[in-house]
């Protein structure tokens, strides 16, 4: 784990892991110094942005430098559930890389837990982690240019919902009817980098 | 109600302020004038709070009628301004009578003028902000002909500053620090020096950039980098090698390398480059060999 420069009013920690990352996160989250302006985690980094002049960057360099990483402050995370349709046009395509049957897709997506580790690509999409096994299968050779909003899809070591129209490379599983992002609700995001995401299934 | 209406947009009209920062963890752009000091000198000359919503008016071509008497102004590059067919010129307050119709030109230089109005546009806001963000689509939508924009309560002071219109330059000069992936590149800060031209696919996502591609170092060749976050300014290499600087309404994370990061002071000059604008890089060497 290594800070690196980030322009004038930044910086970004560079970790070993998501684990690491989430960690620093958990522990800067809990006291939050005075003028971190953007705390945004990446998927092995911690990008914190600081208001010019609050000496915040070095608040927390000194906060983390007397941390004990491999404890993180607890605190219970937030738990979301979403009740999906599997009936996801790339269903029977993940089924058969899987080497299961597409009730197995289901049952292994709905049987774990997720974290969400960081957002990106648009507005409340989150990136949760904690995909098993046989579902991290590649994107698709060519993005769909139009994925409807609430599709649930796959890709890598991750899973997501798309929270509006938008073009994508995820192979589709299942939607959800919830609504991740509405900017004049309060919060914007129904996930947030910490959240706990399970998935159940809605026939 | 205190409101003017749009009467033509021209090529592209957007509601701005100073964004929505603070919520790049749930994946939403900063947003916000992309040439902050001419949005906060264009709403000091009419006697708005700097941080009130005016208009970004992309090269021109806005109409606006006033709906009630307001004041106006415009800034940015000089441009022309008339007030029905009296020129009354750009970075000065004028004042509209009720049905009088005020016209930005195309700018002769630059890409952005920014039309503030007493009392500031007062649409509802979205985040905190009434900023329109074109890659997350929040905000007002742009501007289309018959749009009411109403007006919040004017400030009783009148409105004043130091007017100072700037030219902007066929080459721009633009200050970088290293980023957080320059150790990735070879003979990266030569590399910056050399001569770029933006190119027409920029927007108020990113410029992006044409000229002699970077390259990584044999140790970084194929290395793929998890999605880390970006900030405006960030000065991103895809694979192309051809480095995209982004601007106000940037992904909140992304998985190229960061190579270098535009100073705060040089972000305005780029609010103003033109397709076929050259641009080159500086940076002080001390901080490279760092």
């Amino acid at each position: 784990m290594r800070w690196r420069a980030y322009g004038e009013h930044a910086a970004l920690l560079d970790c070993d892991s998501l684990p690491q990352m989430s960690a620093a996160h958990a522990t800067i989250a809990a006291t939050r110094p005075d003028g971190v302006a953007e705390l945004v985690p990446g998927a092995h980094s911690l990008l914190v942005v600081e208001t010019p002049g609050s000496g915040a960057l070095a608040a927390v360099r000194e906060l983390l430098s007397g941390a004990d990483l491999e404890h993180p402050p607890g605190g219970e995370p937030r738990e979301i559930t979403l009740d999906v349709t599997y009936d996801g046009e790339d269903l029977e395509l993940v089924a058969e890389d899987a080497g299961v049957s597409t009730e197995d897709v289901v049952r292994l997506h709905t049987d774990a837990v997720y974290t969400v580790a960081f957002t990106g690509f648009a507005p409340g999409f989150g990136y949760l982690t904690g995909l098993p096994e046989p579902l991290r299968q590649p994107r698709l050779p060519t993005p769909r240019t139009r994925v409807p909003p609430g599709s649930v899809g796959i890709a890598g070591e991750f899973t997501g919902v798309y929270p509006r129209v938008s073009p994508g490379g995820w192979r589709l599983i299942g939607h959800t009817r919830a609504v991740l992002f509405d900017p004049r609700a309060d919060p914007p995001a129904l996930l947030a980098p910490g959240d706990r995401v399970r998935f159940r299934s809605a026939g | 109600m205190r409101a003017v209406e749009v009467v033509e947009p021209g090529p592209l009209a957007l509601v701005q302020d100073l964004g929505r920062p603070g919520y790049a963890h749930l994946g939403v752009p900063p947003s916000g004038a992309l040439d902050v000091p001419a949005l906060k000198l264009a709403n000091r000359l009419v006697g708005n709070d700097e941080a009130a919503a005016g208009v970004e008016c992309l090269f021109g071509g806005l109409r606006l009628r006033a709906k009630t008497s307001c004041t106006i102004a415009v800034t940015g590059p000089p441009v022309t301004v008339r007030v029905d067919d009296r020129d009354v010129g750009s970075h000065a307050p004028v004042w509209l009578a009720a049905g009088q119709v005020a016209s930005i030109g195309a700018p002769a230089t630059g890409l952005r003028c920014y039309l503030a109005v007493s009392g500031g546009i007062a649409i509802d806001a979205e985040l905190g902000s009434r900023s329109r963000d074109v890659l997350s689509e929040i905000g007002p939508a742009p501007l289309r002909a018959g749009d009411v924009l109403p007006l919040g309560p004017p400030s009783v002071s009148g409105g004043a500053d130091v007017v100072l219109p700037t030219v902007a330059p066929a080459e721009l000069v633009v200050r970088v620090d290293p980023g957080p992936r320059a150790h990735w590149f070879s003979g990266l800060a030569a590399g910056l020096a050399k001569t770029w031209t933006v190119t027409a696919e920029s927007n108020r996502v990113g410029l992006r950039l044409d000229g002699p591609a970077l390259t990584r170092g044999d140790e970084y060749a194929e290395r793929e980098l998890p999605s880390e976050g970006l900030l405006t300014g960030a000065v991103q290499v895809p694979p192309s090698g051809l480095p995209v600087v982004f601007l106000a309404d940037h992904p909140t994370t992304g998985g190229y390398p960061v190579a270098a990061v535009v100073r705060q002071a040089s972000l305005p000059s780029l609010a103003q480059a033109r397709p076929g604008t050259l641009l080159r890089f500086h940076s002080s060497t001390r901080m490279w060999n760092r």
